[in-house]
């Protein structure tokens, strides 16, 4: 066998498809607009194909590892599995898409090497937390993701991007030293541990138990931030600021699916889902996570920044995952995964709109967009098919995910699950649908449109709509197709089953 | 028959000569560059010799100790040689060009006495790692004290020679303090040795007495909170490449004597109390000196005090190689990450602090002044700088990818495991805290302009050794393992091998 092989290279090359692009769009002059444009999405469309490649090479069965020791008991670890593969194929694809819209979207402001730049190492994060293969590593990347993206959020350099830098930064590294501090502490209890399915914490029960469920509240509490989890969520609604691109990245693929994945990770490949169901810290954390979902939309409903609805409206939506996780069954588990998939394609549809309405039209405000939908048709529809997909109306992707958590967690004899999922689904209503009616049949409000040039339609540029045209047919069907071998579904459902094998 | 270890100490001190014999213009560069040359090749001749054939020991012309002076290179002492040599070159390319008459920032004076003064301070660092006699580091301390104040006071401004002052009587009384605590040891054992005097019996009282002498001596000229009052107006006011000099290394060469005679010739682990009372200094340190860089409204100063913040990182190796009053090591099974972790922690701030006090340098040039608000759209017009500035940051918050992460896992994990967790609040506090005056800085970076100015251009190759020695600190959080057999050679942690 040769000693390094391209199971052993690809995941570094993965990585490096956007670190070296991002260190080289620093070193661009600023007036270089096409090279940099086409240097990213060759950069986003190679790395594609990579990860085309491994998951090709995944499910005819080879395995992908890559290790490198950094000192005694410390190893840096790429690997892929199952779980690996979802995160990994969503924040690749949705990278590409999101480059081609930023590069529309930006056209024309300032600083778009630092913008670009930093834009890249923050996909090389969000894919590093994908493949890390231990919780070290997962660290390394999760954090690096914090620092990848400040620069995003405070892009626009006013004072208040800036101040809202700072609150981002303040949760984000405090969740970070919180879950660093488990992370060791859970290291001298067991030693270097790597991702396991079924999880590699069991033995040590007799000896430790305060231990274990103190450790597994201290990483929840920092992977928590994140993952948005109520009363950790602050930062979300105030990152908004930052330029379009960014909060769709930040909401669909990067830093709250960090925290979120990160939960699914130490729940099933740290302690096991079996035995956090015996130790008892499941149920507390399904708990808050239903809150959240809760509190989320509730706070959604009285927004009216379209960004900011947005940004509550993910509180509420990324906490399916969380919830879903916790409650031990096939089913429910299935449906957190997928959830994953289906929350990130809806999201960034709507904050694709969001954005295109604001730089076409200039409207940021949900009472403006009254009538919206004879200027920019397309854009309304593909926010249309968005707000479905997050109500959960069949057949939109939404739906598959809630069914499953629901079914799942009556499965499991928690239907107080299945009232939390109606009364959230009744609130995604209430806050998305008087958009859509306004949207679609609303009177124009003339103040607003005074400020645009010209009449009839005026849609979004192209390098706008394709990117939403394209997440927003995916939430569609994702749903439709929900029963396709190759569907989002299927995949989550065929590494719910590895998860749960070893039991 | 060439010794590297005393190539070490003497290759700077010859070319200190020659730049203070020569002070010719056409002369400075070549001898500088020269001696910067010479004392790689002994420090690399040095490290390959103890890596490859263990620790070292030499008697000076011959005679050995307690005759003689004996010089000892285990594998500490290379370690913190490696450190200055590496730190020290990139800074003394910094110099090259600040010290140069391309620079409009210095004086004819003051570019005539750097490499002298510099070159000194560099073979008395050396001569301290190298060093197995108390009165000859003591003789090396001394130096290092004068020439440290006489590059202070280069710039010749009334606030550096006020501060410079301030430095200088504070690190006199550490020496007297030291020497005294020398006095008493060489009354007890007849000798001055470090092998010689660990290897007696010891001798109770008059033994107590030297190690507390000695220690508040050498704390105060490591600027241990709360003697650290000298630090901040003394780092800040010198000029950039002196700053960096005394942030990253100076300070680290009176640590080393401590740990040296906490380890070598007092019994040091036995003083649970002592190492608890390090270790809570240490953490006081931490969270004053961060707080303290939080109000600061200039960029150097900022940095003086991250300084006394990140020494007492250093001191919680104390607490953590002590035995409990029952006789077991706290941390025991833990000691290697300990020790390893704080050696880490030394070398990454070195490269990070000499990175940014370089970076301040930059923006000093540019700007025309270090004030935070001034720095307004930095990040557009000093991008190399700015990126120097923010990774350097990364390594002292202690963020993954960097040493000071690799250097605050181990410290962590050694705390955990000797159930000490109160170290790892602080540790933690003390991170963001850190972060809090990191993005203090780089936020008027990114703020924009309100209005264009017109600024000095920036020359690319100081802003280069600034990003080296910020990319090095982050780079050597990659790979441990080397680093990790290197200060085992020897033996300089007696307690390592212990259960």
């Amino acid at each position: 066998m040769p000693a390094i092989d391209y199971t052993f290279w690809i995941l570094p090359a993965i990585l490096a498809t956007s670190f070296i692009t991002g260190v080289a769009t620093f070193f661009l002059k600023e007036t270089h607009a096409n090279l940099r444009a086409w240097m990213n999405m060759l950069a986003a469309a190679v790395k594609v194909a990579l990860v085309v490649a491994v998951m090709e090479g995944f499910f005819s069965g080879e395995s992908f590892e890559m290790r490198f020791s950094i000192a005694l008991g410390f190893d840096f670890l790429l690997r892929i599995d199952a779980l690996s593969l979802l995160l990994t194929a969503l924040s690749t694809a949705l990278w590409f898409l999101t480059t081609l819209y930023a590069v529309g979207y930006m056209k024309g402001s300032e600083n778009l090497n630092r913008f670009f730049g930093f834009f890249s190492l923050c996909v090389t994060a969000s894919v590093g937390v994908a493949i890390a293969g231990n919780l070290i590593t997962f660290f390394i990347f999760y954090e690096f993701l914090t620092l990848a993206t400040y620069p995003l959020v405070v892009h626009k350099g006013t004072e208040r991007a800036v101040a809202a830098g700072r609150t981002y930064i303040w949760y984000t590294l405090t969740g970070g030293s919180v879950l660093f501090i488990g992370i060791v502490w859970l290291y001298v209890l067991t030693g270097p541990v790597d991702f396991t399915p079924g999880g590699v914490v069991a033995g040590l029960v007799d000896d430790h138990p305060i231990e274990l469920i103190a450790i597994f509240a201290i990483m929840m509490l920092g992977l928590g931030v994140k993952a948005s989890l109520v009363p950790l969520h602050g930062w979300l609604p105030v990152a908004m600021i930052a330029p379009a691109p960014v909060s769709a990245l930040l909401h669909a693929v990067a830093v709250v699916k960090a925290g979120a994945f990160g939960i699914v990770r130490v729940i099933y490949d740290v302690y096991g889902i079996a035995f956090s169901a015996t130790l008892g810290v499941l149920t507390p954390l399904a708990v808050v996570a239903a809150i959240t979902i809760i509190y989320g939309s509730l706070r959604a409903l009285g927004q009216d920044e379209l960004k900011k609805r947005l940004a509550y409206s993910t509180v509420s939506q990324l906490s399916y995952i969380t919830l879903g996780a916790t409650i031990p069954g096939l089913m429910s588990t299935t449906g957190s995964l997928v959830h994953l998939i289906h929350q990130g394609v809806m999201k960034i549809t709507l904050f694709f709109c969001a954005g295109a309405i604001q730089i076409t039209m200039g409207m940021t405000r949900v009472s403006e967009m009254s009538g919206l939908a004879r200027r920019m048709p397309v854009t309304c529809a593909c926010f249309t098919i968005g707000a479905f997909g997050m109500i959960g109306a069949p057949p939109t992707a939404g739906f598959i995910s809630k069914w499953h958590i629901g079914v799942g967690s009556a499965q499991a004899g928690q239907e107080w699950v299945i009232l939390v999922l109606l009364i959230s689904s009744a609130l995604n209503a209430a806050y998305f649908l008087p958009i859509v009616r306004s949207m679609w049949f609303g009177e124009e409000r003339r103040f607003a449109l005074e400020a645009s040039t010209g009449a009839g339609r005026r849609e979004a540029h192209e390098s706008l709509l394709v990117p939403m045209i394209v997440t927003a047919l995916c939430s569609i069907l994702f749903g439709l197709l929900a029963s396709w071998s190759l569907s989002p579904l299927n995949m989550a459902r065929i590494i719910a089953e590895t998860l749960y094998i070893t039991e | 028959m060439i010794e590297p270890m005393a190539w070490c100490i003497l290759a700077p001190f010859i070319g200190a000569s020659l730049a203070f014999l020569l002070p010719g213009r056409v002369w400075r560069r070549p001898i500088a560059i020269g001696a910067i040359g010479a004392t790689l090749a002994s420090v690399w001749m040095l490290t390959s010799q103890v890596w490859n054939s263990g620790a070292q020991r030499m008697d000076l012309s011959g005679w050995p100790a307690p005759l003689g002076i004996g010089l000892a290179a285990d594998g500490f002492s290379v370690f913190m040689i490696v450190m200055t040599g590496v730190v020290g070159s990139l800074i003394g390319a910094y110099a090259l060009w600040h010290y140069s008459d391309l620079s409009d920032a210095t004086e004819p004076a003051e570019r005539r006495l750097f490499w002298p003064l510099w070159l000194i301070l560099w073979g008395s660092l050396n001569a301290i790692y190298l060093s197995s006699d108390i009165f000859n580091i003591y003789v090396a301390l001394e130096v290092i004290t004068l020439a440290a104040v006489a590059l202070i006071t280069l710039s010749g401004k009334a606030e550096a020679l006020v501060a410079a002052m301030r430095y200088l009587l504070a690190a006199f009384l550490g020496s007297l303090s030291y020497l005294m605590g020398v006095a008493l040891l060489y009354a007890t054992h007849g000798a001055l040795d470090l092998v010689i005097i660990a290897d007696q019996e010891r001798a109770g009282l008059p033994e107590v007495g030297a190690f507390a002498l000695m220690a508040t001596g050498l704390a105060l000229k490591t600027a241990l909170f709360p003697m650290h009052f000298w630090l901040p107006p003394a780092h800040s006011k010198a000029a950039a490449p002196v700053s960096a000099i005394l942030s990253a290394l100076v300070v680290k060469a009176s640590f080393y004597v401590l740990l040296r005679l906490w380890f070598g010739v007092f019994d040091g682990p036995a003083m649970y109390a002592v190492g608890i009372l390090l270790g809570t200094l240490g953490s006081a340190a931490i969270i004053w000196g961060a707080f303290q860089a939080l109000r600061q409204m200039s960029l150097k100063l900022l940095i003086a005090h991250s300084t006394v913040a990140q020494i007492g990182y250093l001191f919680l190796i104390f607490p953590l190689t002590a035995r409990r009053p029952s006789g077991e090591l706290a941390a025991a099974g833990w000691i290697t990450e300990a020790c390893t972790g704080v050696s880490y922690h030394a070398l990454s701030h070195a490269l990070a602090k000499a990175a940014m006090f370089l970076g301040a340098g930059v923006v000093l040039h540019v700007y025309g002044s270090d004030l935070l608000t001034n720095m307004r759209g930095m990040s557009r017009r000093l991008p190399i700088t700015t990126f120097a500035l923010a990774i350097a940051g990364v390594s002292l918050m202690g963020l993954p990818p960097s040493g000071g992460f690799a250097a605050k896992w181990l410290i962590v994990t050694a705390a955990l495991g000797a159930g000490q967790w109160w170290w790892v609040l602080v540790i933690l506090i003390g991170g963001l805290l850190t972060a809090g005056y990191i993005f203090l800085m780089l936020r008027w970076a990114f703020i924009s302009e309100d209005a264009p100015i017109q600024l000095r251009p920036a020359n690319m190759p100081i802003q280069l050794a600034a990003l080296a020695l910020a990319l090095l600190s982050v780079l050597v959080g990659f790979r441990l393992e080397e680093p990790f057999q290197l200060l085992v050679i020897g033996d300089p942690f007696p307690i390592f091998d212990l259960p």
